[in-house]
């Protein structure tokens, strides 16, 4: 079962994680503003991830755990 | 089980790069390179001056910070005071290729044996968007709000390939982080630059190619096309010159 | 100890340096400070040492900042030109309050100036000579002996403050052969500092080495504990030479070569019936000023011998709040003062007869 969590406060929106996901299933949380004032990016369809880590692997900052 | 996670040779600080600049990615790959070799507590890096001037912050191993593109003479001061030391540097192209290059190039051609991690966005970040010595032709920023004109400004200078022409370094390459493929390939050779060390063989630099969003004028996602697009075919990637496989200037 | 041997200025600093523990030379070449490199370059790798010719003065006060931040005894050595390059690093090691040697056989300038013997670079050994509020430690050796004293005095004092020195010397000091007595070697036994740059060995938080304080006051701060240091400095490590003061009612303050020819002039003057003394400031930052001050309230006035065109006599007047008359006695651009000019200074301070 694949896991990702997002170290939301570290988020600054840039959305590159969205982009890199294969399954579409990331977006940015436009109804919520972090700690720094971005929109953070977020999960819609945890049953779909695959755990590739491309999100991590393309987040600037550190904000993505993945686990399987 | 993790699949990825924050590397612990990473302090928990929040970097302070504009969103969607990948100096995080390049952080990243630095400091998976010092966990997986396990060197963190004998690894003194070289802060530059620029958008990385607080990397000092960032990595949990020893740091200095260097005066604008003198790294490389500080990292040489520091490894031949503690040679088993694991020394590195991390530096942006107009620390490196505009103020640093006798530094940079000297350091090259006495195969001094350090790493030397340079990140070329073609373009000033820290100081608002000037032109860099990376910057394209035909490239609009700050200083050059017609484009670079290169009758005038001269041409991009290719670090890459100017280092690789010395018979001195023992590892030149270029990478860039713009794809999970491209960061995938970035991290191994970013590791290999490391094991050079490690093993004694003497100076690697790695060249990074990456992002500016901010000071290009783009969304986090064009630039990472701008990349594909127009960085890339200027400054190919590859690995330049690796000494202990043979390989010398000129292939590739 | 006690065997005399004969040597140039420029290698007595050389193998002085040797002696107290440096192992860490790291320089470019210019004249006329070439033999100390030279010797470095013979002995280091003999002795385990780092010998390293750099691509420049700049990249070579670098090499420094970085041994300096291992906690290491380090040098440089350049003259003028050379030291202009180098004030960029010497205030980044100033700024992140590390220990260093940097030896300034001085020549004659501005620009490209000259290779003869000159002492105009004061200004910028004493004052600063970088960017940003800082001092040097600054010693002026006048014979071999002193450039070999003085350099083991100035690492001492550069790691006891965790501040850079500077070893002023000229072209004539650093050319000349006398007979030195020659420090015992020092055990080189090496304590870790705890605020250098080891590798954490994963157990203590990391160090940095830095001289960057985006905010404010905490780089105020900064300034302001490294000025305490400095007045403490200034309190304690003022060192100079005091030669026929007792009864003088003229005092000739001079330095380095320009104090060995002062010598000669004093000891004429006395033959005259003057009643004329010296004080060599051995130490330039910290300025001997209290020694200065208490002769003006004994002396009718100064007579400040330089090879420049009169830097040292604004300290000089400084010291004395101006309360008695300075005179200037000066060559500058390579040539140096013959002692019937400097007597001639000094009859003229005696009394306006300048014959």
């Amino acid at each position: 079962m694949a896991k990702v969590t997002f170290d939301t406060d570290r988020c600054k929106g840039c959305g590159l994680c969205v982009s890199a996901c294969p399954k579409g299933i990331l977006e940015l949380a436009k109804d919520v503003i972090n700690k720094k004032g971005h929109n953070p990016a977020r999960m819609t369809d945890q049953e779909k991830c695959i755990a590739c880590a491309f999100c991590a692997t393309m987040c600037p900052d550190c904000v993505i755990t993945v686990e399987r | 089980m993790i699949v990825f996670e924050k590397p612990k040779s990473l302090t928990d600080a929040e970097l302070h790069y504009c969103p969607g600049c990948t100096h995080g990615i390049i952080h990243r790959l630095v400091a998976e390179a010092i966990d997986t070799l396990g060197i963190e507590g004998r690894t003194i890096g070289i802060a530059p001056v620029g958008c990385a001037v607080m990397a000092y912050n960032y990595f949990a191993c020893d740091m200095v910070e260097a005066a604008h593109g003198r790294a490389p003479a500080v990292a040489t001061g520091i490894k031949r005071s503690l040679p088993e030391n694991i020394v590195f540097t991390y530096q942006g192209d107009g620390d490196l290729a505009s103020i640093g290059m006798a530094e940079t190039v000297h350091a090259a051609t006495r195969n001094e044996n350090i790493t030397v991690i340079f990140v070329n966005n073609a373009i000033y970040g820290m100081t608002g968007g000037q032109m860099a010595p990376t910057s394209l032709p035909g490239q609009i920023t700050q200083t050059s709000p017609y484009g670079r004109d290169v009758k005038t400004a001269g041409y991009p200078v290719k670090v890459a390939e100017l280092l690789s022409a010395l018979d001195g370094p023992e590892f030149i390459a270029r990478v860039a982080v713009n794809n999970v493929k491209n960061v995938k390939n970035a991290k191994k050779i970013i590791q290999k630059a490391f094991e050079n060390q490690i093993e004694g063989k003497g100076f690697s630099l790695v060249e990074v190619i990456s992002a500016c969003p901010t000071n290009w004028g783009m969304t986090p996602q064009n630039a990472l096309k701008w990349i594909d697009e127009k960085m890339i075919p200027y400054y190919p990637l590859g690995i330049f010159k690796d000494k202990s496989e043979g390989k010398e200037a000129g292939e590739r | 100890m006690g065997n005399k041997v004969l040597m140039k200025g420029n290698e007595a600093i050389a193998e002085a340096a040797i002696r107290s523990g440096c192992r860490h030379y790291l320089g470019y070449p210019i004249t006329p400070q070439t033999e100390l490199a030279a010797y470095m370059a013979k002995r280091m790798p003999k002795i385990g040492g780092v010998f390293l010719q750099a691509e420049s003065e700049i990249a070579a006060i670098n090499m420094v900042y970085g041994v300096a931040a291992t906690g290491r005894r380090v040098m440089t050595s350049s003259s003028s030109p050379g030291i202009s390059l180098k004030q960029e690093g010497i205030s980044y090691i100033a700024g992140s309050d590390l220990p260093c040697l940097i030896v300034n056989v001085q020549r004659g300038g501005p620009g490209l100036g000259g290779i003869q013997p000159s002492q105009s670079d004061y200004f910028q050994a004493t004052k600063g000579g970088g960017h940003g509020d800082y001092h040097l430690i600054v010693v002026a050796p006048s014979s071999v002996q002193e450039m070999a004293q003085l350099t083991g005095l100035a690492f001492d004092l550069a790691e006891k403050y965790r501040m850079p020195a500077m070893l002023l010397a000229d072209g004539t000091v650093g050319q000349m052969m006398e007979p030195v007595e020659l420090p015992e070697e020092k055990d080189v036994e090496f304590t870790e500092k705890d605020w250098a740059v080891t590798g954490t060995k994963m157990q203590r938080p990391h160090h940095i080495v830095n001289s960057l304080y985006l905010v404010p006051d905490e780089l105020e701060r900064k300034n302001f504990e490294r000025f305490e240091r400095y007045r403490r400095i200034q309190e304690t490590e003022a060192r100079y030479e005091s030669f026929l003061m007792d009864d003088a009612e003229i005092c000739v303050v001079a330095f380095g070569i320009a104090a060995r020819v002062s010598k000669n002039a004093v000891l004429a003057a006395r033959a005259e019936g003057l009643k004329v003394g010296m004080i060599r400031p051995i130490t330039l930052w910290p300025f001997p000023s209290q020694a200065l001050k208490e002769a003006a309230d004994r002396v009718k006035g100064f007579v400040s011998v330089e090879l420049s065109m009169g830097q040292m006599i604004d300290d000089i007047k400084l010291a004395i709040s101006c309360r008695k008359p300075v005179e200037l006695v000066n060559r500058a651009g390579g040539m140096i003062m013959s002692p019937d000019e400097v007597l001639a200074g000094i009859r003229k301070m005696n009394g306006g007869d300048n014959q």
